[in-house]
């Protein structure tokens, strides 16, 4: 009887976990859906679920209009590099906080969070002069240090949370052993954190792509990434949803396929620590 | 993996040299995403093939981005674009405080003069051009001439408000999913504001006296916003408070709405099959009136223009004459037929028959430019340039901050007289702040 009810329940549970997946879903199904129909399906009331003449039009409209690979390239490298120099700024950081603490450690981190409290806008007039007078107006170093900023915080975070459930005694069994700080963090720390460094990578590499409001104001025609792709199918005079959808399902196309792959170490590390 | 490195750092090699080999100057574009503009950038190897020193380069982006976007730059004198695609509301600003360059020195041929005079106005400051049009558009009925048939009823071609709520009440079948009339309803200045604007001045309300007091305590804002919100929660579809121009086009397309009074460009839309299930049924009549001298339509263009911190001027010059000219209007007809052209900028394209011919709507839509005034938008002299707006910087702000007032009414949260009275008080408190 006791099993036939975890059974149950099992079942009820797995209907639920997909019901909610699939809502959660729905959107981005609606979008990729909206993707493949003409414009006056795309607005069609009642909505059209399936049964349309599917078309490739959009894609080769919005291939035409725009260059995608340009979009995507500076994507790929804002995204990238700002995760990695905040990672070169973070490791160290994260193990100063966590293994040798000192007395407003605490307070650091505290004040660190509070910067992601100021809307973006209240500081966009000074960067943008700053970036002005520096030349780094609408290039990929520019983003990626903007970028790299707003995440560091979460980078630290997160991998100050990670280094915490690390024995402290393992690194002071390294030291004993003769490694130097270079050795132990990179040769101790860091494999044991695996798990936490790649969620906090892969959760930055997410950030980093779907920012838009830095990316879309600093940029111009250069170094603009896949959010001004999207930005630029969107309009307030005119129906072109289906080709928006088409450039947002492109755009998004690459990160879900990278998040569908590695779904397993992202679930991993963001519940690294979870369970005790 | 060497060889993939090795054919990498060949490739990138090569795309630096094939760019400082080109060594062409590159200007940057900042446009919207409009029909219109799209089928610019499609016919710009015309430009390339006549300037061969000159490349371009486009960023388009959603109107409001857009706005913010080139404004940030502007203001900053960021130099990130040469060309910017900007509204009649922001020429006379923009060239107020001399962001822009002046387009008086067009280069032979371009005919400045056959500009619509309506249109030149708004982008003329103590008699400097500062912005080359590159598409008008005014706003119009649109209606649906077999409902209209049906109900026994004719459209007059000059409409009064009174015939549009008696048309609107005839054709309203809401168990057939039919609406009346479907107006503008989402809150802000480019959106309820623009309608509601352009509404009040046929009924002789304005924004300000000739002292930049606030008029929303007026009976003739009162009588707007009475008959809208009348009109709308009788007539309307339901839910109007968050309809704009994309959600009452929808609408239309499908047949939902007897009368859609707005912008000018939205005639080649509903008219178009592939897109409208009612494209063979439109009629057009220009904006009602209230038999007071002055229709409920407004005038917008977007115009080409070059900001003063651009470094070059001359090949930006090159490309606004290029985009604007008679000659630009020809190659779309000659590559996408007479009804793509951009309308409402030049008097020479409404004398052309076959543009007559092809679009039906035309001859409207030059009606309904030439019957608003910039200068003179309502019955009363006001102190401010603009039909649907008012040519201030403050009035972005104070403009969506009204039109969430009467947003909120037609949604039913407050009454129109709480709505005017918050209009009101807001709009004076914005003005004294801004020290008028």
């Amino acid at each position: 009887m006791a099993r036939k009810v975890t059974t149950q329940r099992m079942a009820l549970n797995t209907v639920l976990a997909w019901a909610i997946g699939l809502l959660i879903f729905f959107p981005i199904l609606w979008t990729i859906l909206t993707s493949f129909k003409t414009e006056a399906q795309a607005i069609a009331d009642p909505p059209i679920f399936l049964g349309f003449n599917w078309t490739l039009e959009n894609y080769v409209e919005v291939q035409e209009r725009s260059n995608y690979f340009r979009h995507f390239w500076n994507s790929v490298v804002i995204s990238l590099g700002s995760t990695l120099l905040g990672l070169v700024i973070a490791v160290p950081a994260a193990w100063a906080m966590a293994f040798v603490p000192g007395k407003r450690t605490k307070d650091v981190l505290m004040w660190m969070l509070s910067t992601k409290m100021l809307p973006p806008v209240g500081v966009l007039v000074p960067i943008y002069l700053m970036f002005k007078s520096l030349g780094l107006l609408d290039t990929q170093l520019g983003l990626v240090i903007v970028l790299t900023l707003i995440n560091l915080p979460i980078i630290i975070w997160m991998l100050y949370t990670y280094f915490r459930e690390i024995p402290g005694e393992i690194l002071e069994a390294a030291r004993m052993d003769g490694a130097t700080l270079k050795g132990e963090v990179v040769h101790v720390l860091l494999p044991m954190a695996v798990p936490g460094m790649a969620s906090t990578v892969l959760l930055n590499i997410i950030l980093a792509w779907n920012e838009a409001f830095w990316t879309l104001n600093l940029t111009a025609a250069k170094a603009a990434p896949l959010t001004a792709f999207i930005a630029s199918y969107s309009s307030p005079e005119g129906l072109f949803y289906a080709k928006l959808s088409a450039a947002s399902t492109m755009a998004i196309a690459p990160i879900l396929i990278m998040g569908w792959f590695s779904q397993k170490q992202l679930v991993r590390g963001l519940t690294f620590g979870a369970v005790k | 993996m060497t060889t993939t490195i090795r054919a990498g750092l060949l490739a990138c090699a090569a795309g630096v040299l094939t760019a400082s080999a080109a060594g062409a100057e590159t200007i940057t574009i900042a446009t919207v995403n409009n029909g219109d503009m799209i089928r610019m950038q499609k016919l710009t190897d015309d430009f390339t093939a006549k300037n061969p020193g000159i490349e371009l380069e486009w960023v388009t982006l959603e109107e409001n981005v857009l706005r913010q976007r080139v404004t940030q730059d502007i203001a900053t004198n960021g130099g990130q674009f040469d060309v910017m695609t900007i509204g009649t509301y922001e020429v006379p600003i923009w060239a107020g405080q001399d962001w822009l360059v002046p387009l008086n020195d067009m280069p032979e041929g371009y005919d400045a003069d056959d500009i619509l005079p309506a249109i030149a106005g708004g982008l003329t400051t103590d008699g400097t051009l500062y912005a080359a049009p590159f598409y008008g558009e005014s706003s119009m009925v649109m209606y649906r001439k077999d409902l209209m048939e049906a109900a026994g009823m004719e459209m007059p071609e000059a409409p009064t408000w009174d015939e549009i709520r008696a048309a609107a009440e005839a054709m309203t079948d809401e168990d057939a999913g039919i609406y009346g009339i479907c107006l503008r309803g989402k809150a802000g200045w480019g959106e309820n504001m623009a309608f509601l604007t352009a509404m009040s001045n046929s009924y002789g309300a304005r924004w300000f006296d000739e002292e930049w007091n606030a008029q929303f305590d007026s009976p003739e804002w009162e009588a707007t916003l009475t008959d809208y919100l009348e009109l709308m929660n009788n007539y309307g579809p339901p839910g109007a408070s968050s309809n704009g121009f994309n959600e009452n086009l929808a609408l239309f397309q499908q047949g939902k709405c007897g009368m859609w009074i707005d912008a000018t460009v939205a005639a080649s839309f509903v008219t178009n099959p592939a897109d409208s299930t009612v494209a063979d049924q439109v009629g057009f009549a220009l904006a009602p009136d209230k038999g007071l001298g002055k229709r409920g339509n407004w005038l917008w263009a977007w115009n080409l223009a070059i900001p003063a911190g651009s470094e070059k001027v001359d090949a930006a010059k090159a490309f606004v004459a290029w985009a604007t000219s008679k000659e630009y209007t020809a190659l779309v007809a000659e590559n996408e037929g007479w009804a793509n052209v951009p309308p409402g900028t030049r008097t020479s394209l409404y004398e052309n028959q076959d543009y007559l011919d092809a679009a039906p709507f035309a001859q409207m839509t030059l009606e309904s430019i030439n019957a608003a005034d910039p200068q003179n938008p309502t019955v009363d002299p006001v102190p401010y340039v603009g039909v649907q707006f008012v040519a201030i910087p403050e009035f972005q702000g104070i403009g969506t901050a009204v039109g969430q007032q009467f947003s909120a009414a037609l949604a039913g949260q407050i009454t129109a007289q709480q709505a005017l009275e918050n209009a009101q008080k807001l709009t004076t408190r914005e003005m004294e702040r801004s020290g008028y």
